[in-house]
């Protein structure tokens, strides 16, 4: 018989510690959908994943009875809108309203991939639809945006990263009365992944088959349970001791992964073994950094503490699963993980410091609230920070910065739900507008000529 | 195929009884039984064979949670593959 203690430890880690299954998200592409008509188009759009993923949540639900853990969210990832758009012109925006409407229809709660890939340069579709993303995410309620302004491979398009700066502020400024919610839908990746079923960023690559089921776990409270029963034990060993807790929560992604594979008939991706946080109590990274010793996460030795449980996640992890991708480590968003909020909150937490994290974590600058007056120039500047640290180490950076409109540094936006809610915290305001206006690209470097 | 019951809370009569007996009902076979009473708390798990039920494994695990509700009990029905997949290499 299994042994009971494994038994029980199961159920603790699923009852008491937040442990659950963060998403079940289906990737489709719709590469077979493109048409010279707009309205053909977004037909076959609303067809084709009308017809993949009919299932997608039934069989979710019978999963989490199954196995008894919970499925928070179950949702799709498309193709790059761009692509189709650039085959069938006119406004990209119908195609939000088609994703918008079917995703509601199917019962998924988000759905991404209204993207663009221009780490290189504009191709047909890729400019109207990054115009058009303030519009589309003010109109509709579930479809996210990312868009990939640079790659270690190609350098950064610094075109690109000047117009996402006012994009992102019209977002804000277009869902003002919602809580700027408009720019929490929005990612602008650097390196981005093109399995990562994680909101707001996933899209459906265009080298990945035509439908497939990618899995994101989430544990940051059985993580930081485990470490706070080794309360004086050196670090080397609090990293074995991640590794083993990272193993157990993956097995569980790959074991649903496998099983919601099998049952709706598509193959199985990747599992992302991200530690994904909730604002909820017991389900926060930044109490991890804090049960390793620190006093406020944000503080000295945040960086290391974030680089050993990065790594020890991906080293448990990556044996516990057949193909691991996505994003694959630990998240750092400030709004939806309630210790971050507090250091956020108590002042212990900078947006410099959220930089440097955002060199040794998994993503990057996830879920900041920044004052209203923040300037367009200001945040592609810092877009453009973000995407250095990526390009040079060769690592998935993201930034997802959401501008306060009328709010200022201390008072709170709150999005409720997954979300989260959070202070609006202090951005330099010395101006890099000179050096965004003179546009253009950033040389890939020499780490990118491996052949 | 095998699935785990397990039911903890407060001791009181025939809580062994009733998840026996909803068992049955559905042609669920129990395998094995271990149990322990700490002062007042109770905790069973139970082992049990589910080749021959008679009703889709989402509809048991509603009974049971039903019934764990109705006794103020938390009853799981969770399918044997969670436990080897997170415990086994």
């Amino acid at each position: 018989m299994i042994n009971s203690r494994d038994i029980l430890e199961t159920i603790t880690m699923i009852q008491d510690e937040n442990l659950d299954i963060r998403t079940i998200t289906m990737g489709i592409s719709l590469l077979d959908c493109a048409d010279s008509d707009l309205t053909r188009s977004c037909q076959k759009v609303y067809d084709k994943i009308g017809r993949c993923a009919k299932d997608l949540v039934k069989t979710g639900e019978e999963i989490e009875k199954q196995y008894g853990i919970p499925i928070i969210n179950k949702r799709i990832s498309v193709t790059p809108i761009a692509m189709l758009a650039g085959a069938s012109g006119g406004d990209p925006v119908a195609y939000a309203r088609t994703l918008d409407k079917i995703s509601k229809e199917v019962g998924v709660n988000f759905i991404g991939g209204y993207s663009a890939l221009v780490h290189k340069g504009f191709s047909a579709g890729d400019e109207a639809l990054i115009r058009s993303i303030p519009q589309a995410l003010c109109e509709t309620d579930q479809v996210c945006s990312s868009v990939n302004i640079g790659t270690t491979k190609a350098g950064i398009n610094m075109d690109a990263v000047r117009m996402m700066g006012k994009v992102i502020k019209q977002c804000a400024e277009l869902t003002a009365d919602r809580q700027c919610i408009g720019a929490a839908k929005l990612v602008v990746f650097c390196n981005a992944p093109e399995d990562n079923p994680f909101m707001a960023g996933a899209f459906h690559g265009p080298g990945e088959p035509d439908c497939v089921i990618n899995v994101g776990v989430s544990g940051p409270g059985v993580v930081r349970a485990a470490v706070a029963k080794h309360p004086d034990v050196p670090l080397n060993e609090v990293a074995d001791i991640i590794k083993k807790t990272a193993f157990k929560i993956t097995r569980m992604g790959q074991l649903v992964g496998s099983e919601a594979s099998r049952r709706l008939g598509v193959p199985f991706g990747i599992v992302d073994l991200s530690l994904a946080p909730t604002p909820a109590i017991g389900d926060s990274v930044a109490h991890i950094l804090e049960e390793m010793g620190l006093e406020s996460c944000g503080g000295p030795g945040t960086t290391a503490a974030l680089a050993l449980l990065n790594d020890a996640v991906k080293k448990g992890g990556v044996m516990a699963s057949s193909t691991v991708g996505g994003l694959s480590g630990a998240f750092i968003p400030v709004s939806e993980d309630a210790g971050m909020i507090d250091a956020a909150r108590c002042g212990s937490l900078s947006l410099e410091k959220l930089e440097a994290m955002t060199a040794v974590c998994s993503v990057g600058l996830d879920m900041i609230m920044i004052p209203g007056d923040t300037t367009p120039e200001t945040i592609s500047g810092i877009i453009a920070d973000e995407a250095a640290i990526g390009m040079v180490n060769y690592k998935t950076t993201a930034v997802r910065l959401i501008p306060a409109i009328g709010k200022t540094v201390g008072e709170d936006l709150n999005f409720g739900g997954l979300l989260g809610y959070g202070p609006v915290m202090k951005v330099s305001t010395f101006s890099p507008a000179k050096f965004i206006a003179r546009g253009g690209h950033i040389p890939a470097p020499l780490q990118s000529l491996k052949n | 195929m095998k699935a785990v019951v397990t039911v903890i809370g407060k001791d009181m009569v025939g809580i062994l009884a009733k998840v026996a007996d909803q068992c049955s009902k559905t042609n669920v076979n129990i395998i094995e039984v271990t149990q322990s009473v700490l002062q007042d708390l109770f905790a069973m798990i139970m082992l049990v064979d589910i080749s021959g039920m008679n009703c889709p494994f989402t509809q048991l695990a509603d009974q049971m949670a039903y019934i764990g509700k109705e006794m103020g009990l938390q009853i799981h029905v969770m399918h044997e593959d969670i436990f080897n997949s997170m415990h086994r290499i």
